[in-house]
């Protein structure tokens, strides 16, 4: 029993990230019906962000301060990246097809991949520790970190604030639209363009606070680092349904949960054909997934 | 059309001068990753084999002759390999090769020696397929299989404990054989493997499967993985307050595995190729003269090339003619070869029969705790 809460909890706090990740791809296709293989290099390079400011700034010792600070200046980088890579290379193949844009795609992905490795090289790198790891309390004998906890606040703060800028804002709702009847909203008065941009910018800070939470938790940084955890949240939200964000936090959610039963009830080496038997599954048998609408073609 | 004859008149020249061979020198090549992904292990190998080569040259070289030392750089890369080792055959004729210090690159510069009949000694190459390519084929260092059998005998007859877990790295040979090797020499020990779980490299999570280990009640974990992975596993470990030794190989020494796993991976144990606490005067000279010309402790990699130069340099002298055929025939003959990092045999398979240390993880100092013989 206390083995099987355990496993709950790691999976919990693997999932919380997976989730995080996985807004940021929902978010994009809901809105543009593309999926953004970059994402997970957005993912990365908020790591690398952070790392290299720790070190400018001298903020690399653990203070609850230099934690806000290291999480603002990679949501803000990762969110900048994020918003150069939709206008450099996808606003202008905006009217192409969808192909094209998706190889596109696959293409910064590479470029940051590999360029990361010629710039930052390949080796990995130790991430400071911007806060203090200490054992908060033990539930039920297994011991809760600061750092797990940290990684459920904030991504529930994010995405509280993310439901309320969807939900409740005027941009929020210019998204939703854009997001139903593209061809309609310039007619309302909607800049497709600057939603679209927004919708990157907002997807792409998240994917910032996503990676310095893991690598605070997970002290090691590389160019490679965004491929598994993009491909298992890519994974969520198509498990959740790609396009809707309670499914995306939901598919994070439980793919983190199975994971670690998976890996800790002894099929440790099938753990990433988790991820893939459940995309294939999910395909076969119910391609909108969770929470997914039932409308249009997709990829 | 002049201009065309006169270049290639010119480049006939110059190809004959380089050709004509120097009566008073030996050449030996090399081929290292001085640059790329595994660029530490390229630059410590050269390092060691520039010093072997300087001291044996400021002794007056071999026999009268003075060693001429050509390197050229693979950037970590295959095809680059291929090349350089290709090079140095046919165009530079050297008459023995020092290989990488990666098994799979070692292969490959190994099948070209082997097919051009050159003798090739790697110095730090562990897989034992290296070996197998041919009968030109060298190395200095102990096989992988013998790190598991000595972290089996370190654990039942140094640290007391028969319960094991092992965590394996399921993608990679190196891990793979040492877990197999280890878990079997255990059994004959009179402990026991309990649990056997498997990851992934690029894996950060491992909290699963240490949940797993802690519920069966081990007494120790073996890693045979890469520093990477085990310095996150160490980290992790702790979190959860499994408190037991984790013993690993030599795919742990780096400097990174202390700066990610920072504490907690201090007390493990692994087992290496030498250390620099020895107290062979043979070693302590060596970390002398390499820190006073490099201003750093040498690494593994510096050593076991050094004494795979060294080894050469040896088989040279007792060749009467200086040709590939008679090297290799000496080569094969080394027996208690007093190297830096230990007593020296080739085997009938030309492994370095030597040997291994379990060092203790003490910050970013390894302490010697043993020393295990084959």
């Amino acid at each position: 029993m206390l083995e099987f809460l355990q496993h709950t909890l790691n999976g919990l706090s693997v999932g919380s990230i997976y989730a995080l990740v996985a807004l940021g791809y929902t978010m994009v296709y809901g809105i543009l019906g593309m999926i953004n293989f970059a994402h997970s290099e957005i993912y990365m390079m908020g790591a690398f962000i952070c790392y290299f400011a720790a070190r400018f700034l001298h903020i690399e010792t653990p203070h609850p301060l230099h934690f806000t600070l290291g999480i603002l200046i990679a949501c803000l980088g990762s969110a900048l990246i994020g918003y150069l890579v939709e206008t450099l290379a996808y606003k202008p193949l905006r009217n192409s097809p969808k192909m094209n844009i998706l190889i596109t795609a696959i293409g910064v992905s590479i470029l940051f991949q590999f360029g990361g490795q010629i710039i930052f090289g390949a080796d990995p790198k130790p991430f400071p520790s911007l806060i203090e790891d200490k054992k908060i309390f033990s539930l039920f004998e297994s011991p809760v970190h600061l750092t797990d906890i940290l990684i459920y606040v904030v991504s529930f703060i994010s995405l509280i604030v993310l439901s309320f800028i969807i939900f409740k804002t005027q941009t929020g709702r210019a998204m939703r639209a854009v997001s139903t009847r593209p061809d309609m909203t310039p007619l309302m008065g909607i800049n497709n363009n600057r939603i679209i941009s927004t919708t990157f910018i907002i997807g792409s800070g998240l994917a910032g606070i996503a990676a310095v939470l893991v690598s605070i938790k997970y002290p090691r940084i590389d160019p490679m680092m965004g491929v598994k955890i993009g491909t298992a949240s890519f994974v969520a939200a198509v498990f959740g349904g790609i396009g809707s964000l309670h499914g995306a936090v939901l598919g994070g959610f439980l793919l983190g949960v199975g994971e670690s039963y998976l890996v800790g009830y002894g099929a440790s080496t099938y753990r990433d054909a988790l991820s893939f038997s459940i995309l294939i599954l999910v395909l076969l048998y119910k391609p909108t997934g969770l929470f997914g609408s039932t409308k249009k073609e997709k990829i | 059309m002049k201009k065309i004859m006169l270049l290639l008149a010119l480049s006939l020249t110059v190809f004959s001068c380089t050709k004509k061979a120097n009566e008073n020198e030996i050449v030996i090549g090399s081929y290292s990753s001085n640059t790329g992904a595994t660029a530490t292990f390229g630059v410590y190998q050269l390092r060691g084999i520039e010093m072997a080569v300087e001291e044996i040259n400021a002794a007056g070289g071999i026999n009268g002759k003075k060693i001429k030392h050509i390197n050229y750089d693979n950037k970590s890369d295959n095809d680059e390999t291929l090349a350089v080792v290709n090079r140095l055959i046919s165009q530079d004729k050297v008459v023995a090769i020092v290989g990488e210090a990666t098994s799979g690159r070692s292969k490959i510069g190994g099948s070209v020696a082997q097919q051009n009949k050159i003798p090739m000694i790697s110095s730090s190459a562990t897989n034992p397929e290296v070996t197998k390519i041919g009968d030109y084929v060298f190395r200095a260092c102990f096989i992988d299989p013998f790190q598991g059998t000595v972290m089996a005998k370190f654990m039942t007859e140094n640290l007391k404990k028969k319960k094991a877990a092992i965590m394996r790295d399921t993608k990679n040979d190196y891990s793979v054989g040492l877990s197999d090797i280890f878990a079997d020499k255990l059994k004959g020990m009179g402990g026991e493997v309990v649990v056997d779980v498997a990851y992934q490299e690029g894996d950060i999570d491992f909290k699963s499967q240490l949940t797993s280990i802690k519920a069966k009640g081990v007494e120790a974990i073996f890693v045979p993985g890469y520093y990477n992975e085990v310095a996150l596993i160490a980290k992790q470990a702790k979190e959860l307050g499994l408190n037991v030794p984790l013993l690993g190989g030599d795919g742990w020494s780096s400097p990174k595995l202390f700066e990610i796993a920072k504490e907690a991976i201090n007390g493990n144990y692994f087992s290496n190729h030498y250390t620099t606490d020895s107290t062979d005067p043979k070693t302590i000279e060596f970390v002398k003269t390499f820190k006073a010309k490099f201003n750093e402790v040498p690494d593994v990699m510096a050593a076991l090339a050094y004494d795979a130069t060294m080894m050469l340099f040896d088989a040279i002298k007792n060749s009467k003619e200086v040709t590939p055929q008679s090297i290799r025939d000496e080569l094969a003959k080394i027996k208690d070869f007093n190297g830096v990092t230990g007593k020296i045999t080739m085997d009938s398979n030309r492994d370095a029969i030597k040997s291994a240390v379990v060092v203790q993880v003490d910050g970013p100092n390894y302490k010697f705790v043993t020393s295990v013989n084959p």
